[in-house]
């Protein structure tokens, strides 16, 4: 049995094939103050496999996915990516944030925003070339956004913002794709452009791991699911973890339950 | 004078002090840039007012050991200790307490301040202490400035300048997004503590020359000027070095003419002529710059406006709207087109007929961004695109191609 195989038969792994897993986080608790944000939680992330991190507001899942990336210390616990801990991942790892806490007046221009994609290749006393440039040019036509990549990142529309943040990853040229709540704030023409990149990313064998909000396209976008409101509330495939019962579980009195029955059983 | 002291004319000494300043100004617009762009811009003002406690208890410690007390090198010494005790109290504070940076920042700066003068006020009433000079080190003084202190400065300047050109690229990626910067393996707080470190060597070399009242200046005025002068990082680090080395070099060749003048608020007066005229002209972003823009953006829209209205029939009422046509002759004193005014309407009405299709349809959704009400579709889109276009809006209500 393969290690996607298992994760969807068993919904988890067991930890000594966290090794095979494009993320593995194990055990781990978050606490910005005395009230932990995420606690306990365990996640396992097949290779190739398109996950949506799910969960009513404020249920931890930026957190988890910061935790994971190793922007913020976990008060316990551990994540691996690829079987290593994620400061030796870090070539194989992209990361598009929510959008966003960046200053908009900042002085760069959208194609000096992707090049900081390469930052991390570039090193310290590397020079910036002309392939590089060539490399975020088609970054950013991946997204439809080389007719803008002069202009100062703070005349674009939300959605062209979110388009160049998802271009910025991509010149991370990585292995496993962070994305949070990467189609918020953004029109369905722009929706469709994300997703198609995503899917592109996964026939590539690549992984993606995006926290989503719009539970009636999860069936659509995603083979996987993780279902968070502090602790782990379910994890699997969709037809296993996204039901009536686990949205239930997590977002508690705050949908109708109409609505659950809805999306979920719509899959 | 003003002339030999502009041409490094007056002297060996003089003209040292004089590179050196220049030199200074330079690291510190292009190390100010960061903290400009990181917003962290007072923490730099705490930094240079927590110096002099350091300043004054280095010369009493050196008078103390039998030294001359006034020895540049180890003033520096003792003022980057306390500046450096500043920071960790400040971050002490906001870190281990609810107290906000501001508050911080506030608290540290008076306090050590209020304890630096009392050690100055101590040294004045020393044997040693009258002819120390030590006020020079509030505002600034290059009197009497040696051989071997203006090398210090100029060392120390283009050290720092090559420190910060090599931190570059993960300085601003800290600045413009610190979790991004995080997540691709930068060591954030560290990068925090090397620009605030770079910053404090800043303060210390340039102490006596600007004075640590006003260095904030220094490393602040110049990013100011230049972010009016340029849309990316590389662009505001070049303007913002030369506005500063210039604002060194003329401070410094003023004061070497007119001792008695502070050689602090003579750079910072240079600097804020710089900044007023950046503000008003500079083009891209400049006050000036940005009217003109509007009144002539403002005129075309009338134009187009007018334009629309002529082609339709509508009548037109706003007055500027009439005026700019009549003045372009498109149409005449009463109001009606001329033979000018009726094409240029036509061809505005197809213009704009041409554009609400291809923003309704999906597949010029690209092109649909660049409207603005004023762009000519043609400069947008190839012929093929808008005979496409024209199949589509098919049959024209009077709007021939
Ligand atoms: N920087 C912070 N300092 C203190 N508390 C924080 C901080 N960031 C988040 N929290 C708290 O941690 C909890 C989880 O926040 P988190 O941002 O991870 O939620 P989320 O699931 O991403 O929510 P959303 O859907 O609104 O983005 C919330 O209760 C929030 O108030
Ligand atoms: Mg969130």
């Amino acid at each position: 049995m393969t290690a996607i195989e298992l994760a969807t038969s068993n919904g988890t792994l067991m930890d000594d094939h966290g090794a095979d897993a494009a993320l593995a986080i194990r055990s781990m608790t978050v606490s910005y103050g005395q009230k932990p944000a995420v606690f306990s939680v365990d996640m396992t992330v097949p290779r190739g496999s398109m996950t949506a991190i799910i969960g009513p507001n404020g249920a931890g899942k930026s957190t988890l996915l910061k935790a994971a990336l190793g922007v913020i210390k976990p008060l316990a616990g551990s994540a691996t990516v690829f079987g290593q801990p994620v400061e030796n991942a870090r070539a194989r790892i992209a990361y598009v944030p929510q959008r966003a806490s960046v200053d908009w007046d900042f002085p760069t221009r959208v194609l000096d925003v992707v090049l900081m994609g390469l930052y991390r290749e570039l090193g310290l006393l590397g020079r910036l070339r002309g392939t590089h440039k060539t490399r975020a040019m088609e970054c950013l036509e991946r997204v439809d956004m080389q007719d803008f990549a002069k202009r100062q990142i703070g005349q674009l529309s939300g959605g062209q913002q979110q388009r160049v943040f998802l271009a910025r990853a991509l010149a991370q040229n990585a292995d496993l794709y962070f994305l949070d709540e990467p189609f918020s704030g953004v029109d369905a023409a722009t929706e469709k452009a994300i997703i198609n990149v995503l899917q592109g990313l996964r026939a590539d064998g690549k992984t993606v791991v995006a926290v989503h909000h719009d539970l009636s396209t999860v069936p659509d976008y995603f083979d996987r699911v993780f279902l968070i409101n502090t602790t782990r509330v379910a994890e699997g495939t969709v037809e296993e973890a996204f039901t009536p019962q686990t949205l239930q579980e997590a977002y508690g009195g705050r949908l109708a339950m109409g609505q659950l029955g809805q999306t979920a059983l719509g899959t | 004078m003003l002339w030999q002291a502009l041409t490094l004319q007056l002297g060996y000494n003089a003209t040292l002090v004089t590179l050196g300043a220049t030199l200074l100004g330079v690291a510190a617009g292009v190390t100010g840039t960061f903290l400009f762009l990181r917003k962290r811009a007072l923490v730099s003002d705490a930094i240079s007012h927590a110096t002099l406690p350091g300043v004054g208890l280095a010369f009493i410690l050196m008078v103390a050991m039998g030294g001359d007390g006034r020895s540049l090198l180890g003033l520096m010494l003792g003022s980057a200790a306390s500046a450096w005790i500043g920071l960790l109290c400040i971050s002490a504070l906001t870190r281990r307490t609810r107290l906000a940076e501001d508050a911080a920042i506030g608290a540290v700066l008076s306090v050590f301040f209020g304890i630096g003068i009392v050690f100055l006020t101590f040294i004045q009433t020393m044997s040693e202490g009258r002819q120390a000079g030590l006020e020079g080190f509030l505002l600034g003084s290059t009197a009497g400035m040696l051989y071997s202190d203006a090398v210090i400065i100029a060392v120390g300047g283009a050290t720092v300048l090559l420190a910060v050109t090599a931190f570059r690229r993960p300085l601003s990626a800290v600045a413009f997004d610190p979790e991004f910067a995080a997540s691709s393996g930068l060591n954030v707080p560290r990068l925090d503590l090397i620009m605030m470190g770079l910053v404090m060597a800043i303060t210390v070399v340039g102490l006596k020359i600007v004075g640590l009242i006003l260095i904030v200046a220094l490393l602040i005025i110049p990013p100011v000027t230049a972010r009016f002068w340029s849309e990316r990082v590389t662009g505001v680090l070049w303007v913002a070095g030369i506005f500063g080395g210039v604002s060194g070099y003329l401070g410094a060749a003023l004061s070497a003419i007119a001792p008695a003048l502070p050689t602090g608020p003579v750079i910072v007066l240079v600097s804020f002529a710089m900044f007023a005229l950046s503000l008003l002209f500079a083009p891209a972003r400049g006050v000036l710059a940005a009217v003109l823009k509007h009144l002539s953006f403002q005129r075309r829209v009338h134009v187009r406006q007018g334009l629309l209205a002529l082609a339709q029939g509508q009548p037109i009422y706003e007055k500027l709207t009439l005026r700019l046509l009549r003045r372009a002759g498109l149409v005449r004193a009463d109001g009606v087109a001329t033979s000018d005014g009726k094409a240029r309407a036509a061809k505005a009405l197809r213009d704009e007929t041409r554009w609400q299709m291809a923003r309704s349809r999906e597949e010029f959704a690209l092109a649909a961004t660049f409207y603005d009400g004023l762009t000519e579709i043609e400069t947008v889109l190839t012929g093929d695109q808008i005979n496409e276009l024209d199949r589509l809006i098919g049959a024209p209500k009077g709007v021939r191609p």
